[in-house]
């Protein structure tokens, strides 16, 4: 059984906001019965251009309807063009959390809603008909799978499937998704603005705050950052730390390999 | 458990473990916890108690010997040493026959093999689940090393006619080797290897209220086998390590216990499995039979919900207490639907809502009565959140059914 957060139990048990809008400015669909879900999303727009209504129909699982629902009272009261703004990730932490397998479901609700927002100001969503497709299966594009690779900070083909359900059935197109992963990632890379030393030492130092601190306190110590040299990080341990003789242990598989998930893969910690 | 009150419906996963058998294990933990190869008492008392208990699993199987029955942990790994075992002691022939239905203990080791080399021919079934038999027989030439055929569908119930495929397959190849699965089959129908020309069955306990853990495979001598697992001379030089005594002792008493219910298992069980089938299609719109064959195993049906997904259903079956399956993607962890009623050609409006009700000797007139109220109730429910109102408007106005 999935471990769903109470917010999509209450959410899929008592979903908000079911039905249609007879009269609805805006309608957006995602996903299809083939494919095992899919959503259309209705929306009344008053002529501010609020939102003052919104109502879901859905097939899929206890997440996609959680999902729905949610969306649809995120909606409600918002401009259109705030609205144009949800992420799924907002979807996603409204909802208090996804299992990895179902943020799929969040996507679709994304999806919607962009489908619907673009029917409101009559754009059509263009689909080049000579894009290559990835993934036969669930009919997912290059440039979906592209977008959904940035968006979500994708790395792997199994985030790539939870996210996007590409991949996830007959398998076959996973060397294509692993070429595009690459492809994306390493222009990100690129882009990737180059950080002053006053900027990395506040991310180190909030990194240090949220994950490594922490721990360290649990038995007695701690840690401080003393300097940082391109990636060479220089850090200092007190308390228990100081004295305890697994400290390099801990130095080079809790702290260096916490700075190096989160930072870059070439950090190196110094010990002053 | 939130649920005081609960229904259990999915008995093709697992049983719940009969007191009887519990107790017929207890004393093989703390007291008679010998080694059955050591040279006393204590472990000769052992020794014993599995060789009665590999006497009743004789009897259950319908074999001839004894010694014909090796232990195993679970119905994966007797398929395994079954196929895995014939294949490395003979190695003249390189193609294999399955069915596109089997349980993924024997169908994913037939992708691993096909990996490995071998040439796989994969077997279709009719749209309600039974086996394309001509398909199979026009498949089987002199390569042929193994066919490999579940005697009954986990996820529909239907029984394939096991020991008349065993006696074609020899009569087009004689050196063919023939391996069933009788994980689903084994406590509901009567097994008797011994009169067909199977060589090699595969139970599991758990799917007959012994726990999880302990299972059998059936070699008909003189076939031999290359065991999986080297080591010491257990289970007769075919699989190595120290006996499950407690285990191997608590599946004797729950298949004993199994085969004294057969009779029960084939009336009650079944008359109440179909009141629970008509029950349901007779009162639900959107409900469709996915496999109406005549041979099925009694416990089992599977229905389809159409236009209304799987987990969601269950998830809403949950809430009254009630534990059954589904054939949907959003269950299994891949995101495919079953591959069973894909094979089936089963409709997209009904794949991914589909059910599978399985019950057992505990289920109970009261818990079957309960379902079949809650059902409509819950689809209600459920149909409101489709996006297919118009085709579910239309089913209604077809089937005639509020």
């Amino acid at each position: 059984m999935w471990n769903y957060s109470d917010k999509v139990i209450d959410h899929y048990k008592n979903p908000r906001n079911v039905g249609s809008i007879e009269d609805a400015d805006a309608i957006g669909e995602a996903g299809s019965l083939s494919c095992g879900d899919m959503l259309k999303l209705y929306l009344k727009v008053n002529k501010d251009g609020i939102i003052t209504d919104a109502k879901f129909q859905t097939f899929g699982c206890g997440s996609a309807v959680a999902s729905s629902s949610i969306l649809t009272e995120m909606v409600i009261g918002k401009h259109i063009d705030e609205a144009k703004k949800i992420t799924n990730k907002q979807i996603v932490d409204a909802l208090g959390g996804l299992p990895p397998e179902k943020m799929h479901c969040s996507v679709m609700g994304h999806e919607a809603l962009e489908a619907a927002i673009a029917n409101y100001y009559n754009e059509e969503i263009t689909v080049n008909p000579d894009e290559e497709l990835i993934c036969n299966c669930f009919d997912i594009s290059k440039s979906f799978l592209v977008n959904e690779i940035k968006n979500n900070n994708l790395k792997t083909i199994e985030d790539v499937i939870n996210y996007t359900k590409a991949g996830g059935a007959c398998g076959r197109c996973h060397g294509k998704i692993k070429a595009v992963l690459e492809e994306v990632n390493a222009s990100k890379e690129k882009e990737e603005p180059k950080l002053t030393k006053t900027q990395m030492i506040i991310k180190i130092n909030n990194i240090i705050e949220k994950y490594i601190s922490p721990e360290l306190r649990k038995d007695g110590g701690d840690i401080e950052l003393i300097d940082v040299e391109d990636n060479q990080i220089k850090v200092k341990l007190s308390g228990r730390c100081q004295s305890c003789n697994r400290s390099k242990l801990t130095l080079t598989h809790f702290v260096e390999a916490t700075l190096k998930e989160h930072i870059n893969d070439k950090i190196e910690i110094i010990q002053v | 458990m939130a649920n005081s009150k609960l229904i259990y419906l999915d008995n093709n996963a697992t049983t719940k473990v009969d007191e009887k058998v519990v107790e017929a294990m207890l004393p093989y933990f703390s007291q008679n916890y010998g080694n059955p190869s050591s040279m006393y008492e204590l472990g000769g008392h052992n020794a014993k108690a599995i060789e009665e208990a590999r006497e009743t699993i004789r009897d259950f199987f319908g074999a001839k010997n004894t010694r014909e029955i090796i232990f195993t942990a679970s119905g994966s790994e007797s398929a395994n040493m079954a196929i895995r075992g014939i294949l490395s002691a003979d190695h003249s022939k390189n193609h294999l026959i399955t069915t596109k239905v089997e349980h993924p203990c024997v169908l994913n080791l037939h992708k691993q093999l096909e990996k490995e080399g071998y040439n796989i021919t994969y077997i279709g079934v009719n749209s309600i689940g039974e086996i394309n038999e001509e398909e199979l027989y026009e498949a089987v030439n002199e390569k042929t090393a193994l066919v490999s055929c579940m005697y009954a569908n986990n996820e529909t119930g239907t029984i394939f006619p096991v020991e008349k495929i065993a006696q074609k397959v020899k009569s087009i190849n004689k050196n063919t080797k023939v391996f069933v699965d009788a994980v689903q089959a084994a406590g509901k129908i009567k097994l008797d290897v011994q009169n067909t020309e199977i060589d090699f069955m595969g139970i599991s306990g758990h799917k007959f209220h012994a726990p999880k853990g302990i299972g059998a495979l059936y070699i008909k001598s003189p076939n031999l086998i290359t065991p999986l697992v080297i080591g010491g001379h257990q289970e007769n030089g075919k699989r190595a390590g120290t006996e499950n005594v407690p285990y191997i002792v608590g599946m004797a008493k729950a298949a004993q216990m199994a085969q004294d219910s057969l009779e029960y298992e084939n009336t009650t069980v079944k008359r109440l499995r179909d009141k629970l089938e008509t029950g349901i299609l007779s009162r639900i719109y959107n409900a469709r039979l996915n496999s109406s064959s005549q041979n099925r195993v009694p416990n089992t049906t599977n229905i389809g919900f159409e236009y209304v997904e799987g987990e969601l259903i269950l998830l809403s079956m949950n809430d009254y207490g009630i534990c059954a399956s589904s054939g949907s993607a959003c269950t299994s962890g891949s995101l495919d639907p079953s591959h069973v009623l894909k094979a089936m050609g089963i409709p997209f409006t009904a794949l991914h809502g589909s059910i599978r009700f399985s019950l057992s000797r505990y289920t109970t007139e009261d818990e079957i009565d309960f379902t079949i109220a809650k059902m409509p109730e819950i689809m209600d429910k459920l149909t409101k959140i489709s996006p297919f109102q118009k085709e579910l408007a239309e089913l209604k106005q077809r089937k005639g059914i509020n």
